[in-house]
C-alpha cells in the first residue's frame, strides 16, 4: 500500500537525532511489547509479512509520532484481534482497568489461574527461503525495470523505485513472497534479486553525484530492461 | 528519554498491561519472558558478533573472501547461524549504507539492537536520497571521489558493511581490534578510529 510507512526519499523530517549511549530499552514496557510480539510470533498467530502489513496500517498521523515499540504495540494488537486471539471487549475492559490503574503490574488483572509455561525464544532468525527449484528469469548484469505497481495490499518494492531502470547485481536465491503471504494467499516463493539503480535514475536532477542504490526486488516486480 | 521520543502516548503503558495481562491469562505470554529479553537484549546488545568478523576478515585474507562470499560459513565459524547476511565492504571508491526505508530491517543476530536513530523517520527517508548530506550531518565527510551505495533492506536478507582497517592499527591483533569496531562503523555512518571512542 502507498502508506506513510514508506519513506524512502520524503522530505522534511530534519537531521538523524542521535542519543548518547542509548540503553536497550528506554522502559520496560518497550521490553513487554517486544516479548509479546516474539511470543505471539512464535505461536504462529501470524508471520513476518501480516506483521509488517499490520504496523503499516496504522493511523499515518499515529505512524509518524509514534515510538518504534508503539508501533509494535498497535500491529500485534491489530492482528490479535483479527485473528480473533483476543476479544475486542475484553480488551476494552483491561484498558479500563489500567488506564485507572497505571502503575499496576499485568498480573492485577488477572481473572483466571496462569497456565502452564508456554515455550518461549526471545530472539528469532526467519526462514525464508525455499528451495523449489525455480530457474531465475534474470542473471547479474541484466538491465531490468521495475513495475509500476500501486497494490492495496503489502509489498516490498518502495514507491520511489517503482518504473526504475536497474540492473540486476546478484541473485539471492528463492524467497517467500511477501505481498501474498501478507495476505493469507501463501508464500508463493519467487526468485529475489538485489538490483542496482543510479542515484539519478531514482532523483533526477535532485541526485547527489557518484551514488547508487541497491534493492532486494521479487521476480515479479521486475520486467525485462531495454 | 531524549529527543527522539517526543510523544510517547500517555495511555500506551497501560494499553501495554492490558494486553500483557490477556495474553498471560491466555498462555501465549510465558510469565518470565519480558525479563528474557530484558536479560538478553541488555547483555548482548551491540556489535558483539559483526565486530569479531570484521576484525577477523583485517587479520586473515583468506576469512575475509568467506565473509565477503560465503558469509554463512564464515559466521558459523564464530558460532551464528545465519544464511541471510551480506557483508559488503568498503574500499578506497566505494562507501556503503545500510537502511530500511520501508520499515527498521536491521541485523540484529550481528550488532544486536537497533539504535532508535536508525528506525526514525529522518534516518529512512533521507539515507537513500542524501546520504552524503545526512553522513556529513552526522561526522563523516565521504570524498566526492568515492561512490556511495546505500542498502535499502526491503527484503529478508540483511546487510552488514566491512568497514576499512584504520592506519596505525597494524600492529595490533585481532582481540586488540575488536573494540574500536563500533556498531556505527558496521552500519556505514561511522569510519574506524585508530583508538576506541566512547559507544554511540
Amino acid at each position: 500500500m502507498d502508506g506513510v510507512h514508506d519513506l524512502g526519499g520524503m522530505q522534511g523530517f530534519g537531521p538523524v537525532e542521535r542519543e548518547e549511549n542509548e540503553p536497550a530499552f528506554h522502559a520496560e514496557w518497550e521490553a513487554a511489547v517486544l516479548a509479546m510480539m516474539r511470543a505471539a510470533r512464535g505461536r504462529g498467530f501470524f508471520n513476518i509479512d501480516e506483521f509488517r502489513h499490520g504496523v503499516e496500517r496504522m493511523a499515518p498521523a499515529h505512524y509518524l509520532r509514534a515510538t518504534y515499540y508503539e508501533k509494535w504495540l498497535d500491529g500485534v494488537t491489530r492482528l490479535l484481534l483479527e485473528k480473533g486471539v483476543i476479544g475486542a471487549e475484553e480488551l476494552a475492559a483491561r484498558r479500563a482497568f489500567f488506564e485507572s490503574k497505571p502503575d499496576e503490574p499485568a498480573t492485577a488483572a488477572l481473572r483466571a489461574p496462569l497456565p502452564p509455561r508456554a515455550a518461549f525464544n526471545p530472539g528469532r532468525i526467519e526462514d525464508v527461503i525455499r528451495q523449489t527449484g525455480a530457474i531465475p528469469r534474470f542473471a547479474p548484469g541484466d538491465p531490468v525495470v521495475t513495475r509500476e505497481i500501486h497494490p492495496w495490499g503489502h509489498t516490498r518494492l518502495p514507491r520511489y523505485a517503482r518504473g526504475k531502470r536497474g540492473v540486476v547485481h546478484r541473485f539471492h536465491g528463492i524467497h517467500v513472497f511477501p505481498d501474498t503471504n501478507a495476505h493469507g494467499r501463501g508464500e508463493q516463493p519467487q526468485p529475489l534479486y538485489s538490483v542496482r539503480f543510479d542515484a539519478r535514475e531514482l532523483w533526477g536532477e535532485a541526485a547527489e553525484p557518484n551514488q547508487a542504490v541497491h534493492i532486494d526486488c521479487w521476480e515479479s516486480y521486475l520486467r525485462p530492461g531495454a | 528519554m531524549g529527543k527522539n521520543h517526543p510523544n510517547v502516548d500517555p495511555y500506551v503503558v497501560s494499553r501495554v498491561r492490558a494486553l500483557e495481562s490477556l495474553l498471560l491469562e491466555k498462555g501465549i505470554l510465558p510469565p518470565d519472558a519480558v525479563d528474557r529479553v530484558i536479560q538478553r537484549y541488555e547483555a548482548d546488545t551491540g556489535p558483539m558478533v559483526g565486530a569479531r568478523a570484521v576484525a577477523r576478515a583485517w587479520t586473515d585474507e583468506a576469512y575475509k573472501r568467506r565473509l565477503l562470499d560465503e558469509p554463512k560459513a564464515a559466521l558459523a565459524d564464530l558460532g551464528l547461524d545465519y544464511a541471510l547476511l551480506m557483508v559488503v565492504e568498503n574500499t578506497e571508491a566505494v562507501h556503503n549504507l545500510v537502511v530500511c526505508t520501508l520499515c527498521s530491517c536491521y541485523p540484529w543476530p550481528v550488532l544486536g539492537l537497533p539504535p532508535t536513530w536508525y528506525k526514525m523517520p529522518a534516518y529512512r527517508s533521507r539515507a537513500v536520497s542524501e546520504p552524503r548530506t545526512i553522513l556529513r550531518e552526522m561526522g563523516l565527510e565521504v570524498a566526492p571521489e568515492r561512490e556511495i551505495r546505500v542498502w535499502d533492506s526491503s527484503a529478508e536478507m540483511r546487510y552488514m558493511v566491512l568497514p576499512r582497517r584504520p592506519v596505525g592499527t597494524e600492529r595490533l591483533s585481532e582481540a586488540e581490534l575488536v573494540p574500536l569496531i563500533t556498531r556505527d562503523t558496521l552500519i556505514g555512518v561511522a569510519e574506524v578510529r585508530p583508538s576506541p571512542t566512547p559507544a554511540r
